[in-house]
């Protein structure tokens, strides 16, 4: 299996303690799966695709352990990441369109980042000048500066750049957020796209926007507060979903024909705890209609059923 | 009550201001009362800037805003002033609202102020207590805090509470709940229809259909300054008719239908210049030679007006 | 956490900054210097107190005597005083007169702002050495004060250019609008919302103008354009320059006060470095 994850714990070091980002978080992605990684701000998502990549300062490793490929992938030591970045698991940041250096022309940028992974530019064009046909880039985007460009065809190079190397699990970090609903649908279609060519093998999508999900994602992992909440399929996780929070969080989002008069939405009273001083046990009892005496002890994040996780000690242990 | 007569918005651009940038372009539409009017629009569409200039941020190139029948579009000064106690806006940000230094109660002593300095203490406190619990909040808990110290979703309604706390007839809500929690956005737009019960005129602005449909009785679909459809908010959903609207609802994420895999999308970039044409010629399928004369707004059934010369050619 | 929390935050780190400890401590003791300085030398600067001249330190004269057998500590203190009304006055009125045009011109904007900006670009460009030297043909007296009204407006320009592009940047932000949508009118704006949103950026325009100020003025001085009618560091060093120190050996009259011009200015930039690690908290170390 491509990524496999043990009890990964990450927390950012502030001024007033340690703010209890990521708790002992557990979970595989097999090979040519798409997985959404979903939940609201503050939840870790984007902690947990960044620490995967490039944990430096603020954030600092707890514990746990990474697998790549059968290989342990040494994320707390800066360095030794080196050699896996871009090759093996390879990121696309949020803002990443606003992450290209405006005095460089695109294809330079590309030259220096692809020499710095000891790969000659000259090997790689044939593949790059795929990849930019394959988003349905011109050619001569590698001569512009990042300002001639719009939002959607600069998020698609920060794609092509992101996968060149073909990493076998590709960090997704927001890609959609800043576009407009035309480009959105492109850039999710390329990445499936890129998914089916093995231009990479697996990918994590880290959004808040479920719908798109639901558009391209095999599987969807749910967190709440730093914790897993249900991992399952995308059908699964969208129709019958198990985990109070899960089914909390697909009911407030409204369909394109559902309307106020008819069929007013609520949302989830309360709001996410503050992770400074997390509470102990389940995080999401305080707001959950069925918390009860057990809830103060962490729920384990066990399978269910095939490929189907949750953490609830009503839904996913005491079974009936 | 608001009436917008072929506003439009010019920025100068390039060296000593030589070419123009149409943000707005001759856009007409009308707010009525007690309804919620959704303007929806991608980014660059000009939307915000429609908002802003209707909350005089921003002056008005040409073309009059008429507020019950004055023209407000070169107000200043003490009729501004007036302006303000019946129109009030929010915005996207809810922390860049707000001063980060001070504690966030003070956007209600500025209204206090600058609107209402002869109210004794008491009854302002009754008057904020009042605006806060109509709001969704209890002023015990929120009172006297930093804006670090208080949720998104609980800034953008003390936003909303200080608007409520003057005599407002129509609030500008420009992308209120697109940086909210998806827990926390149903409350808030709920609140909105709430208000529009109590008599409230709402601008939505958005560039979220499955909000705007869920929330509004009208809709205005906005495009390269232009607009390109508008009506009933029912029908322009069930039964977009502009080319572009239909892009628009089949490019949507939908959580009932998957995307159709055939519907190819045109991605140029973004139009620059001034438009004397069609906004949306260079990427709409059904595009021929008359479009490059700007389309005029036809009503093609009651309430419905679309932009389009193929769409009006159909039916007449 | 309230107000004095945030502003303790500040404190807090300000005091551990070993770059504001130490600029801190060093405009400190000079001022000290300055001030009891006279309270316990009792010679007047100019007095030939000295028959023989040209001494170096002693018991007597802790930095030796001048050329002509002046106290050269007591200029020396006596100067200190001269050196830091300038940073005051001259730094001061650099400060307030940038943040008026700063302010009015980034927050306006349109036909107010270039205007503003012509202003500036020109005060910019007039060469200060000649207008002081046409200046000082015309004066036959010049006071400390004098110098620093100078030397305050002529170099307001830097700070008003820092001010206006902040100020730029403070204006778009959304509390602004929301301030203006609640009547209130631009100046009040100005004093309310964006100015204390700079305070930082202020006190270190300040700390700035008051280093630049202190170097203009000794510079001034050493070319016999500075005070008639009192002593001061830079025209320690003249003096000492004109009456053959650099080859009679006489280090003790310009060494002082040159090194006390480059510590005092030292300091002072180095707090401002630190200064803006404590107001910028990405550049802080955890």
């Amino acid at each position: 299996m491509t990524l496999q994850v043990e009890n990964l714990t990450i927390y950012y070091q502030t001024l007033r303690g340690d703010v209890h980002a990521l708790e002992s978080t557990s979970f595989k992605i097999e090979d040519h799966e798409i997985m959404g990684l979903a939940g609201e701000s503050g939840c870790g998502k984007t902690t947990l695709g960044t620490s995967l990549v490039l944990l430096k300062p603020p954030m600092k490793f707890v514990g746990g352990r990474v697998n790549l490929d059968n290989e342990e992938l040494p994320i707390q030591d800066m360095d030794k990441m080196n050699s896996f970045r871009f090759k093996k698991i390879s990121i696309i940041p949020q803002y990443a369109m606003n992450a290209m250096n405006p005095t460089r022309k695109v294809g330079k940028m590309t030259a220096e980042l692809v020499r710095s992974r000891n790969v000659h530019f000259k090997d790689i064009l044939p593949v790059l000048k795929e990849r930019l046909e394959l988003v349905k880039l011109p050619e001569s985007v590698l001569d512009m500066y990042p300002i001639e460009m719009s939002g959607g065809m600069k998020q698609r190079m920060v794609m092509v750049i992101s996968t060149l190397l073909n990493p076998s699990l590709l960090i997704a970090d927001e890609i959609t957020s800043a576009l407009d609903v035309a480009s959105q649908k492109a850039v999710v279609e390329m990445l499936v796209e890129f998914r089916n060519r093995d231009c990479c093998n697996s990918a994590i999508v880290i959004t808040h926007d479920i719908s798109i999900l639901y558009q391209m994602a095999d599987s969807i992992l749910i967190m709440y507060a730093g914790q897993l909440a249900e991992k399952a399929s995308t059908d699964v996780i969208i129709h019958s979903p198990r985990h109070p929070y899960t089914k909390m969080l697909i009911a407030t989002l409204p369909e394109v024909g559902v309307r106020y008069t008819e069929k007013q939405l609520t949302g989830i009273p309360g709001n996410p705890p503050l992770l400074l001083n997390p509470p102990i046990g389940c995080r999401f009892r305080e707001r959950c209609p069925l918390a009860f005496e057990k809830c103060v002890e962490v729920p384990p994040f066990i399978e269910i059923e095939k490929n189907h996780f949750g953490a609830c000690w009503k839904e996913f242990v005491t079974n009936a | 009550m608001l009436k917008l007569n072929g506003i439009s918005k010019i920025y100068h651009t390039g060296t000593f201001g030589g070419k123009e940038l149409h943000a707005v372009n001759d856009v007409s539409f009308d707010i009525g009362e007690k309804e919620i009017v959704a303007l929806i629009g991608e980014s660059g569409s000009g939307k915000s800037t429609i908002g802003k200039m209707i909350l005089r941020l921003v002056s008005v190139s040409s073309g009059s805003i008429e507020f019950n029948g004055v023209d407000v579009s070169k107000y200043k000064g003490a009729a501004l002033k007036e302006y303000y106690r019946n129109v009030q806006g929010v915005f996207q940000d809810p922390f860049s609202s707000y001063n980060p230094i001070f504690k966030a109660d003070r956007i209600f002593s500025f209204i206090k102020e600058e609107f209402f300095p002869d109210v004794s203490t008491s009854d302002w406190n009754k008057k904020l207590n009042n605006s806060l619990e109509v709001v969704g909040l209890n002023p015990e808990h929120v009172l006297n805090k930093f804006p670090h110290q208080l949720s998104g979703g609980q800034l953008q309604r003390f936003l909303i509470a200080r608007a409520l706390l003057l005599d407002l007839k129509i609030l500008v809500a420009d992308e209120i709940i697109s940086m909210l929690d998806a827990s926390t956005r149903i409350d808030v737009l709920n609140l909105l229809a709430d208000l529009r019960g109590r008599g409230l005129s709402i601008l939505f602005i958005t560039h979220d259909l499955s909000l705007a449909h869920y929330i509004s009785e009208r809709a205005v679909i906005l495009y390269g300054g232009c607009t390109m459809e508008m009506g009933d908010a029912e029908k322009i959903f069930n039964k977009p008719l502009h080319p572009y609207t239909q892009m628009l609802m089949s490019s949507v994420p939908r959580l009932d239908r998957r995307w159709d895999k055939k519907v190819n999308v045109d991605l140029k970039a973004a139009q620059t210049g001034p438009i004397h044409g069609c906004a949306y010629y260079d990427r709409c399928p059904l595009a021929f030679v008359k479009c490059k004369e700007r389309p005029a707004n036809v009503e093609i059934e009651k309430g419905h007006f679309v932009a389009c010369w193929k769409v009006s050619e159909k039916n007449t | 956490m309230n107000n004095p929390k945030k502003t303790n935050e500040f404190l807090y780190f300000a005091l551990k900054n070993k770059k504001v400890l130490l600029g801190l401590s060093i405009i400190l003791l000079f001022l000290i210097l300055g001030f009891i300085g006279p309270q316990v030398n009792h010679n007047k600067p100019m007095d030939y107190v000295d028959p023989l001249g040209a001494q170096g330190p002693s018991a007597q004269y802790w930095f030796g005597t001048t050329f002509f057998g002046q106290d050269v500590f007591s200029q020396f203190v006596h100067g200190l005083q001269a050196t830091f009304l300038v940073g005051l006055i001259g730094g001061g009125i650099g400060t307030l007169v940038g943040m008026l045009v700063g302010f009015v011109a980034g927050y306006r904007g349109g036909m107010v702002d270039e205007i503003l900006n012509a202003l500036t670009n020109i005060v910019l460009v007039i060469p200060t050495f000649a207008v002081l030297l046409i200046i000082a043909a015309y004066l036959h007296v010049r006071s400390v004060v004098t110098e620093s009204l100078f030397i305050g407006f002529t170099a307001w320009p830097w700070a008003a250019r820092a001010i206006r592009a902040q100020t730029f940047s403070l204006r778009t932000r959304d509390f602004v609008d929301l301030s203006r949508m609640s009547g209130m009118k631009s100046l009040k704006i100005i004093v309310t919302d964006i100015a204390p949103n700079m305070m930082s950026y202020l006190v270190m325009t300040f700390i700035l103008q008051f280093g630049g100020a202190i170097l203009i003025a000794a510079t001034l001085d050493f070319i016999g354009l500075g005070p008639t009618n009192t002593i001061s560091l830079g025209l320690m060093m003249q003096y000492s320059v004109l009456w053959g120190a650099l080859q009679l050996g006489t280090w003790w009259w310009f060494i002082p006060p040159g090194l006390a011009i480059t510590i005092i200015v030292g300091g002072l930039y180095g707090m401002n470095v630190g200064l803006d690690e404590v107001f910028n908290p990405k550049l802080r170390e955890l």
